[in-house]
């Protein structure tokens, strides 16, 4: 048995953090903390945050640093138990009743359970982790349901019983915020809200995630999607955004574009919205003479 | 109690204490998550401690400056400022324009043109006389489950007709007859309600109404789970959870504490663009029956009025305009600010009374289909 509170080699949120840096993302040090305590603590890990922050990226680097598969279970109005847990497959079981004949049959065997995303990571807690994925769209039924199966990792299943997690799975959940979660949701988790980076950092993330922008292309995008994220926009451009951007406006570059002009013709990369581009129009050259200077 | 605990973990105890009587809501459990963080971490730094608790107590994230504070008071020995109350999410300020002085509402006289509505922040706590049920409110209490706005939900349900066969059921039938399927069982999707959003207008020239409007937001709240409610004048505030305590009294006066910008000025475009500005909130209008319940009476320029309804309309499902100008079936607007709005708006109705409201939201779901 590992020394307590080792997770694959893990002592430390440093260590998580070096590990994380591995698999190409840049932790601070209130999610390094957060995701180490989880891990150790045998906690779901909640993560907050605006659209783009990287919730979701986060949990993929966990799995990778874990070296576990990621199951994700998207989330949306209506999700229910036959997409999140498991599902009978009923024409194979009526095929099967009707080959049978006169001989018994078990109907409720392995070969005729489909498996979903919460009872694949409950099944094989070891070598998955399961991302409950922007848990803000799924309806307050589904969450107390969730609430159920987090605190006690188990499912029950009619026809076969109660079926049990052999030691606790890594979960990870995200949300947007676009709703408030339950109260009792967050008290069972270890809760992070991740915020948009430093200009510091986020340039780091920019240049880690696209080896073929320059340093002052990633600093210029950055400082651009900085001054975005303080206008009154729709959505916000999220880091994925930063980088998308930075790498279209490599391109542009390249193929004989000048460097402000590469910017402006690419922003339809970073924002996303008419309106927003309406709005910005007017004043994006100035801002982008800002933030290339 | 403290007796029992060793005496390390009692400044951690104490912490959790001192959180919970600064209006945090921590639970047992998270203690003991608390607790067993800080156990695994190690004696390392008082930073370690203050992430532990980050993570484990989960402070809102609009509330976090309010528990740095706590957290420096109660490890580092700071001194308590004389108040510790982080900016509340709940209430945006609109922004202030210019100097703000102005003649103050004239809200007793009935006037159309406007000059009630003044742009200085007014703020004084309302008290509200107890009133006896209406006979309205008691109409939608009755009436409102069998017709509030529905739309296709994503779950299915048994029905008699429907597109889908129940496989599960039909399987488990045939089970019982020797594997024989007699007859096929059917689902359709189940019909749920939609969400509501209410915005009801605070400022002095709607104050006849504002009682009436807070019990008619209050009545809603406990027939629709999902409603949403808020005011706004000179800010914009969340009133949801108010409202939807179950005693009357209980909500209105809940509510009258939260609000702060009674009968004073009103920007009802910054207001409405405040609103949609904040991803969280635009989110309640997106497909949801919106109800404003304002007269509209914007000072000065409306093109941000204008602008805030046109994007109203196209996030809701269906947008309607309450005003208490309207008073015959067959209104036409006066005012600029109205006249701009009504191509943006689905209905634009009288507000005059609670009976009027009630009527209309009962409606919706014909409306619409008509």
């Amino acid at each position: 048995m590992a020394p307590r509170g080792t997770i694959a080699g893990i002592d430390s949120p440093e260590a998580l953090e070096r590990a994380l840096r591995g698999a190409y993302y840049l932790a601070d040090e209130g999610l390094a903390t957060a995701a180490y305590l989880a891990l150790a603590l045998g906690k779901p890990l909640l993560l907050e945050g605006a659209p783009g922050v990287g919730k979701t990226e986060a949990a993929k680097a966990v799995a990778a640093v874990l070296a576990r598969r990621l199951i994700r279970l998207q989330c949306y109005e209506g999700v229910d138990a036959s997409a999140a847990l498991y599902e009978w497959n009923y024409p194979r079981q009526m095929l099967a009743i009707r080959q049978a004949g006169e001989q018994s049959i078990d109907i409720y065997g392995d070969t005729f359970l489909i498996e979903r995303p919460m009872l694949a990571a409950l099944r094989a807690p070891d070598s998955t982790v399961l991302l409950i994925d922007e848990i803000d769209r799924s309806d307050q039924e589904f969450e107390a349901f969730l609430l159920e199966f987090l605190s006690d990792f188990q499912i029950s299943i009619p026809e076969r019983g109660t079926i049990r997690a052999m030691e606790r799975p890594v979960v990870v959940l995200t949300s947007n915020r676009t709703r408030d979660l339950h109260e009792a949701l967050r008290r069972r988790c270890v809760y992070h809200w991740i915020d948009y980076p430093t200009a510091e950092r986020e340039a780091r993330i920019v240049m880690m995630r696209a080896s073929t922008v320059a340093e002052a292309t990633a600093r210029a995008v950055v400082a651009a999607v900085g001054k975005l994220r303080r206008e009154p926009l729709t959505k916000a451009p999220g880091i994925a955004e930063a980088v998308e951007w930075a790498e279209a406006a490599t391109l542009l570059n390249q193929s004989g574009a000048r460097w402000p002009d590469a910017f402006k013709r690419s922003i339809g990369v970073a924002l996303k919205d008419e309106e927003d581009l309406a709005y910005i129009r007017a004043r994006l050259d100035g801002l982008l003479a800002e933030a290339t200077a | 109690m403290s007796e029992v605990l060793p005496r390390a973990a009692r400044a951690f105890v104490a912490f959790v204490a001192l959180l919970r009587r600064n209006g945090f809501a921590v639970a047992p459990e998270q203690t003991i998550s608390f607790l067993s963080a800080i156990d695994l971490l190690g004696p390392r730094g008082v930073e370690d401690v203050r992430q532990a608790g980050l993570a484990t107590l989960a402070p809102p994230p609009e509330r976090r400056a309010t528990y740095d504070a706590l957290f420096r008071i109660h490890f580092l020995g700071e001194e308590a400022p004389p108040r510790i109350e982080g900016e509340d999410e709940e209430t945006l300020r609109l922004q202030e324009e210019g100097p703000g002085f102005d003649e103050p509402p004239l809200a007793d006289e009935a006037n159309e043109s406007g000059q009630s509505a003044v742009r200085t922040e007014l703020t004084v706590e309302r008290r509200f006389a107890p009133g006896g049920t209406h006979d309205a409110l008691r109409r939608l209490t009755r009436e409102a489950p069998r017709r509030l706005p529905r739309r296709r939900g994503h779950r299915r349900q048994r029905a008699r007709r429907g597109p889908w066969a129940d496989l599960r059921r039909t399987l488990r039938d045939s089970a019982r007859n020797d594997g024989e399927v007699l007859r096929l069982l059917r689902l359709r999707r189940r019909r749920r309600l939609r969400k509501l959003l209410v915005l009801i207008d605070v400022s002095g020239s709607m104050k006849d109404r504002t009682d009436e409007n807070l019990k008619l937001a209050h009545a809603l709240a406990q027939v629709a789970p999902q409603l949403e409610a808020f005011t706004f004048g000179t800010r914009l505030t969340r009133v949801t959870r108010p409202v939807k305590l179950k005693r009357r009294e209980q909500a209105l006066a809940a509510a009258a504490h939260l609000v702060s910008d009674w009968d004073g000025g009103t920007r009802i475009g910054d207001a409405l663009q405040a609103f949609l500005d904040v991803p969280r909130f635009a989110g309640y209008a997106r497909g949801a029956a919106v109800l404003i319940i304002s007269d509209g009476l914007e000072r000065g320029d409306f093109t941000a009025m204008r602008d805030a309804v046109a994007r109203f309309s196209r996030r809701a499902w269906r947008l309607s305009w309450l005003t208490p100008l309207a008073t015959s079936r067959a209104f036409t607007p006066q005012t600029e600010a109205l006249v701009a709005i009504r191509r943006y708006v689905d209905d634009m109705v009288g507000a005059g009374s609670t009976q009027a409201i009630v009527a209309l939201v009962l409606s919706l779901n014909d409306r619409r289909a008509a």
